[in-house]
């Protein structure tokens, strides 16, 4: 029986999140080190603590480390997302990217983007620091409360229409996405695009530092809440007999939720999949009843800086050429058919 | 099924046509600059070369037929899905359909296949037809394809193709400025030869939705059913997802995705003329028709300068339509 309202942590859980975390930094020294100038690890690693030449110093503080950093940042703030949201719909396929907290992101970003954009593929820097995240997050916020309202039936939200619901609001989002493309100058609608595929090409610190400031806040919170969640999992009546405030705890959650896909989405665009993925192969791994915030986060950041590393260098090494994909192919590439498969489960469970 | 049938259905249909043809007329008519029917019957029967002739032969007249052709093969396709998957929510767009037709029809530009319409129909129609078996089969397994379980199967496999489809849209810049414009979904600048090019593969998809219809009344008992009267349901089935490939390449082809408008059209055919597929088919061929010529017309009117293309007027009508369906809890047919 697990059937207990203490947030008992396993050691299974913990040593599973020392692995991925290890693992992560192991993958984000490597993805360091690669690229146009290949460096050896200890240069890497003599320049990030401030030794080693200039130039050296330049490359991977200035220049690999703020896409590294973004990577490991936005894959903690969505799996986190994820794991909050499936925890609290008791759905393991709802995540930030099926009801539509990323379309609406992605629209309110491409907006800013598209009719921020003078054309050049830049846009002025108080809209790009400020206005694109911001616009990010308040566009999946709204996606969340209409999705949130519209599945209110009979005064409580019915969880069965949250997911087909925010199918519906993603694809309106999405429409709108198609048209603010049309309407922008190109050079901003590839700008645009690039972004909607989640990519970490380019990334400078004004990207990983509103990520990490969110992960930072709301991460604490998020965990804080354990003993909630433990409960949530067993139902909602039963939860209130514990003496949690369901609704109250609930719209907390999903606002944390909400932010940081929101966050992460403005810093990176809506790389795919990574919230669905990574709290369900940590809850597997961990064999806990719901995903395990701090494994879930630490497999999240393991997951976007592989995808990212294969992305940078897959193609060179299949020499294709010296293209580099975005970091959401290989997201959705690895993770949609681990979707199929879990859907596939859940209707056999039928 | 809640059919609200207070007129028999040969004047439902009638009626139905009816709005078909003042909708093409208000299309011919109506736009930045306001036209008399007059002016319209002048540029139809006896142009000289006046402005108002030279707009309504040349701008209006083409993209409205586009519409009226294109709309009536996505409002088949759409009630040829929600009749074969048993789903109210089956539509091109939202089943991945749309998204396998555009990933083939950019690895054909790619590639160099694609130079003409003509050539995007063929990779699109390979690309509809793979998504729509996919997905199907897909859904299927385990106890059978539930209305979620198909809805988010559809949305994983666009997904999926999507990534695909933007990975080498960015890779090769110059296929992404054409592809923009593709991919939003619209009738404007479509000409007499985009409709003479996809006409072919329409015209053997509605004959087939033809064959298909009667076949489908029987697979509406259950499979077990159809084939104790008689009915080969391996055949039915494949002539319906044939036909429902060629429909949705032809519209994927000439108007770019789409979105919604087989979903729109299949329920107010249901609607009006109830679950008889041999007036609900044709119903939903003229509903999209008056649909998609309607949003044309629409995007035309608000967009002022520019103009918002059919396929994003549509996916904003049709998504709240989407959430009043589900709402209601009637996604089983």
């Amino acid at each position: 029986m697990t059937a207990t309202a203490e947030a008992a942590v396993k050691p299974r859980t913990v040593v599973l999140a020392a692995a991925f975390a290890l693992a992560a930094v192991v993958l984000a020294l490597v993805s360091l080190s690669l690229g146009t100038t290949k460096l050896p690890l200890d240069e890497v690693l003599r320049a990030l603590v401030g030794g080693g030449d200039s130039g050296t110093r330049l490359i991977v503080v200035e220049l690999r480390m703020p896409r590294v950093a973004t990577g490991l940042l936005v894959g903690i703030a969505f799996a986190v997302s994820g794991a909050l949201l499936q925890t609290l719909s008791r759905n393991p396929l709802a995540s930030p990217d099926i009801i539509g907290v990323n379309s609406g992101a992605s629209a309110a970003a491409v907006g800013v983007i598209v009719l921020a954009g003078t054309g050049g593929g830049n846009i002025s820097g108080a809209a790009e620091q400020i206005g694109l995240p911001l616009a990010a997050v308040l566009g999946g916020l709204l996606a969340t409360l209409i999705v949130g309202l519209l599945s209110i039936q009979r005064g409580v939200v019915d969880a069965s229409k949250v997911v087909l619901i925010g199918v519906g609001v993603a694809a309106a989002a999405n429409s709108l996405v198609a048209w603010l493309l049309v309407i922008g100058d190109v050079t901003d609608a590839g700008r645009a695009a690039a972004w909607l595929a989640g990519s970490l090409n380019a990334r400078t610190w004004s990207d990983a530092v509103p990520v990490g400031l969110a992960v930072a806040l709301l991460l604490p919170v998020a965990m804080m809440f354990g003993r909630e969640l433990e409960a949530l999992v067993l139902g909602d009546d039963v939860a209130s007999s514990l003496g949690v405030r369901v609704s109250r705890v609930r719209l907390a959650l999903l606002v944390v939720a909400t932010v940081l896909a929101a966050m992460a989405t403005a810093g990176a665009g809506p790389i795919a999949f990574v919230a669905l993925v990574a709290p369900q192969v940590a809850q597997r791994l961990a064999r806990t009843d719901r995903p395990p915030l701090l494994t879930t986060a630490m497999l999240g950041a393991l997951f976007v800086t592989l995808a990212d590393l294969v992305a940078r260098n897959g193609l060179q090494v299949l020499q294709v050429g010296p293209y580099e994909l975005p970091v959401g192919v290989v997201t959705a590439a690895a993770g949609a058919p681990y979707l199929l498969h879990l859907i596939g489960r859940q209707q056999k469970g039928r | 099924m809640w059919a609200v049938r207070r007129v028999s259905r040969p004047v439902a249909l009638i009626l139905v046509a009816t709005v078909v043809v003042l909708t093409f007329a208000a299309s011919l008519a109506l736009g930045s600059r306001w036209l008399g029917l007059g002016a319209v019957g002048h540029a139809l029967l006896s142009p000289d070369g006046t402005d108002a002739d030279v707009i309504v032969r040349s701008l209006r007249l083409p993209r409205t037929v586009v519409a009226l052709v294109i709309g009536v093969c996505l409002g088949i396709a759409g009630a040829l899905m929600q009749g074969h998957t048993r789903n109210a929510l089956a539509e091109p767009g939202i089943f991945g359909v749309s998204a396998g037709a555009a990933l083939a029809v950019v690895l054909g530009l790619q590639v160099g296949l694609v130079e003409t319409v003509g050539s995007t129909v063929w990779c699109a129609l390979i690309g509809a037809l793979v998504a729509t078996f996919a997905v199907q089969r897909l859904a299927s397994r385990g106890s059978g394809a539930t209305p979620v379980g198909l809805a988010l199967t559809g949305a994983a496999v666009a997904a999926m193709l999507g990534a695909l489809t933007s990975a080498i849209v960015l890779l090769d810049a110059n296929t992404l400025d054409g592809y923009r414009f593709w991919a939003v979904g619209s009738v404007a600048g479509r000409g007499f030869d985009v409709v003479g090019q996809v006409l072919p593969f329409a015209l053997i998809g509605l004959l087939l939705a033809a064959v298909n219809a009667r076949d489908l009344d029987l697979l509406a008992l259950g499979d077990d059913v159809a084939a104790g009267l008689g009915l080969s349901v391996r055949r039915a089935r494949l002539v319906g997802l044939l036909a429902i490939g060629l429909l949705t390449a032809a519209g994927v082809a000439a108007c770019g995705p789409i979105g919604f408008l087989g979903l729109l059209s299949g329920h107010v055919a249901r609607r009006i003329f109830g679950a008889r597929n041999a007036w609900l088919i044709p119903a939903a061929g003229l509903t999209g028709a008056a649909a998609l010529i309607l949003a044309d017309l629409v995007g035309r009117l608000v967009g002022g300068a520019g103009e918002v293309q059919a396929g994003v007027v549509l996916g904003i009508v049709g998504a709240p339509l989407f959430v009043v369906v589900v709402r209601r809890r009637a996604v089983a047919l």
